[in-house]
């Protein structure tokens, strides 16, 4: 292999962005420049907003004027359709960015009289070409040329020349026609090979789709599938179905889920920018936990955007209200956005642009979509798993803490929609029956990345607000509603008899104390007695032995004929 | 009615047929409108902002601007008398 085949080899086609978001990443960078391109799909499939939408994006963004040939609208007709996509067809005109010749072709067979050719229509394309120096050529559309009373091999002749005249002017040329087969049988398919798009409708359960498939693009590599497409108030925006990438930054930090023992049971509430699932069987409060989130987020100041696609706004408002969570103050702040949305309103992936575009706008700290289990209203499952992972994808780019809820229905361990492995956090409710009741049980099933209670609680809802409780495990299982009420009152009865017991108790000790007390004084002053009377007698003993020796003297003094008594007992 | 004074244009190009229209238009105005008609001739190559202005797309196309109303005939024919027919002169 020789140097120079191999560069030529790895030289990429140049290519001319169509400005169209999705359109130019799976085209990798846009249409052939100094090519014509066709594209083809039936009426109403886009052509011309997408032709335009290349010329526009060109005299616009590229400093390529255009011009656009057209054989089936007016000037004005065109420049009103444009309008409300928000482009100034008619500024565009003046300032010789953009030039579009509107060619009438309507031709009465009887004023045809003999031989002809189409040489007005080089005429023309190339008088346009001059006017605003264009580099930009769309042409709508080709089958309109063949559907008139014009001999088909005479156009097929001018079109030969026309692209041949485009190619060597170095024009990027759109072609629209109705169907592929139209180009083919007229024998232009070899002039037309070099980049073919088509785009394409299809109802599926009355839910229309469009989507846009690259046929060929000679000299570049490009997606084979059918892309999904949408048409919105500012033009066309493809939606690739392109491997999630998963390259965003997460965020340590946590944000309440509003619920504070919730939170405990989080070990400090969900990640900001994570995904919440809260799935659950029906009623069993997936919205109002849910809803505790848009109230925590909003009473920190941050903006929360609510998708109910199930109750209308003031139904939720009301609803909400009735477990004590008001959520108009909110709304009336500007905090936040509830959008009602039936499913069926709008295909899959324009709920998914929509949804896209508010939060873009919007730029909310967190969103709730309540629930997620209706969008298979609208799509398969594998479609609605596509657009929500996609979705995700963005909220996750984008810090915004998502809650998702979804019904679940019989003793499904997983949502039907098999969307838990998308998210952070898993939160389910179940019901539980005991004792001929129906109560609720929260429990965090996984929760990625965080220590987290293992714990079921009980989920009570009344007009004071949401309380979780820890629930009791007794023999037969968990007790809650009732059962654990029972409990609580036998409880407190026991406990209560237990706290008499011991006050009386106490009071037999003091009694005894006091008793006791007593006693001890009776023995002390019993005691005081005995030893004064043992002084008292030990004095009456001691005074006799004096006297009894005093007496003994006396009388052997008086025995000696001495009457004093004193001297002889110093002498002794 | 002899005073009826028509305008007649001829819109053409390069090749064969264009030639011939032109041929057979000038024809029809000595033949059929002699002494009341002028005949406008407009290359299309020359001055193709006026195929942009007047939406031409066939050539050869021959028109007759006056009297009104307008009346436009494409393609080439030697056949005057068809050519008279089909706008309506007398």
């Amino acid at each position: 292999m020789s140097k120079g085949e191999r560069t030529s080899r790895i030289q990429p086609v140049p290519k001319l962005p169509t400005g169209i978001t999705g359109l130019d990443e799976i085209t990798g960078g846009g249409l052939p420049t100094n090519r014509v391109s066709l594209i083809y799909g039936p009426s109403g499939a886009g052509k011309t907003i997408l032709g335009m939408q290349f010329l526009i994006h060109g005299a616009v963004n590229c400093d390529d004027p255009g011009v656009f040939i057209a054989f089936e609208e007016t000037v004005d007709e065109l420049a009103a359709d444009f309008t409300s996509f928000g482009y100034d067809v008619k500024g565009l005109i003046s300032q010789k960015r953009l030039f579009i010749d509107h060619i009438d072709l309507k031709i009465d067979r009887n004023k045809i009289v003999g031989d002809y050719d189409l040489q007005g229509l080089l005429a023309r394309l190339k008088h346009a070409i001059k006017a605003v120096g264009a580099k930009r050529v769309f042409i709508d559309s080709i089958g309109t040329l063949f559907n008139t009373k014009l001999d088909p091999g005479i156009v097929r002749d001018a079109l030969e020349k026309l692209f041949t005249y485009l190619k060597e002017c170095g024009m990027t040329v759109v072609l629209s026609a109705t169907s592929e087969g139209e180009i083919f049988e007229h024998g232009l398919g070899r002039s037309l090979s070099d980049c073919i798009i088509q785009l394409g409708m299809r109802v599926e359960e009355n839910i229309s789709r469009r989507f846009v498939r690259i046929i060929k693009y000679r000299g570049s590599g490009h997606g084979m599938d059918e892309f999904p497409f949408l048409i919105f108030d500012s033009g066309i925006l493809v939606l690739p179905i392109t491997s999630v990438i998963m390259e965003y930054k997460v965020s340590r930090e946590r944000v309440s889920s509003g619920l504070s023992a919730l939170d405990d049971m989080l070990n400090g509430g969900y990640f900001r920018g994570s995904g919440i699932l809260i799935s659950g069987e029906p009623g069993t409060g997936k919205t109002s936990a849910a809803a505790q989130l848009a109230s925590s987020t909003c009473q920190k100041g941050e903006r929360c955007l609510y998708f109910s696609l199930e109750e209308s706004s003031d139904q939720l408002i009301r609803n909400m209200g009735s477990i004590g969570l008001d959520l108009s103050p909110f709304v009336r702040k500007g905090l936040l956005q509830i959008h009602a949305m039936r499913p069926t309103m709008y295909g899959l992936e324009m709920h998914l642009v929509t949804m896209q575009r508010m939060m873009a706008e919007f730029k909310p700290h967190a969103v709730i979509i309540d629930p997620v289990s209706n969008l298979p209203a609208v799509g398969s499952i594998p479609e609605v798993r596509s657009m929500l992972s996609r979705l995700i994808y963005f909220m996750k780019a984008n810090h915004v803490t998502a809650v998702f809820t979804a019904l679940m229905t019989g003793d499904i361990p997983e949502t039907q929609l098999g969307i838990s492995s998308f998210m952070d956090t898993w939160i389910q409710l179940t019901n539980h029956q005991y004792g001929g009741e129906l109560t609720r049980l929260l429990s965090v099933v996984k929760s990625r990345g965080m220590a987290h209670s293992n714990q079921q609680r009980e989920f009570t809802m009344s007009d004071d607000g949401i309380r979780l409780v820890d629930v009791y495990v007794g023999p037969q299982g968990i007790l809650t509603g009732s059962a654990r009420a029972v409990q609580q009152v036998k409880d407190e009865i026991a406990s209560d008899s237990r706290r008499k017991q011991m006050k009386e108790n106490d009071l037999d000790f003091e009694n005894v104390r006091r008793r006791s007390k007593g006693q001890m004084e009776d023995l002390r002053i019993e005691v005081e007695r005995a030893r004064l009377r043992m002084e008292r007698l030990n004095r009456e003993l001691e005074f006799a032995e004096d006297a009894e020796v005093l007496g003994r003297k006396r009388l052997g003094r008086a025995r000696q004929g001495k009457t004093a008594a004193a001297k002889p007992r110093k002498k002794k | 009615m002899a005073a009826r004074s028509w305008h007649l244009v001829i819109y053409i190009g390069d090749g064969s047929s264009s030639r011939l229209a032109l041929e057979s238009a000038r024809s029809l105005c000595d033949e059929h409108l002699k002494g009341r008609c002028t005949l406008e001739v407009i290359d299309i190559n020359e001055n193709p902002e006026l195929a942009y202005k007047h939406n031409i797309l066939i050539l050869p196309t021959l028109v007759r601007r006056l009297p009104l109303p307008v009346m436009k005939l494409v393609g080439a024919s030697p056949d005057l008398d068809l050519l008279a027919r089909a706008l309506d002169i007398k």
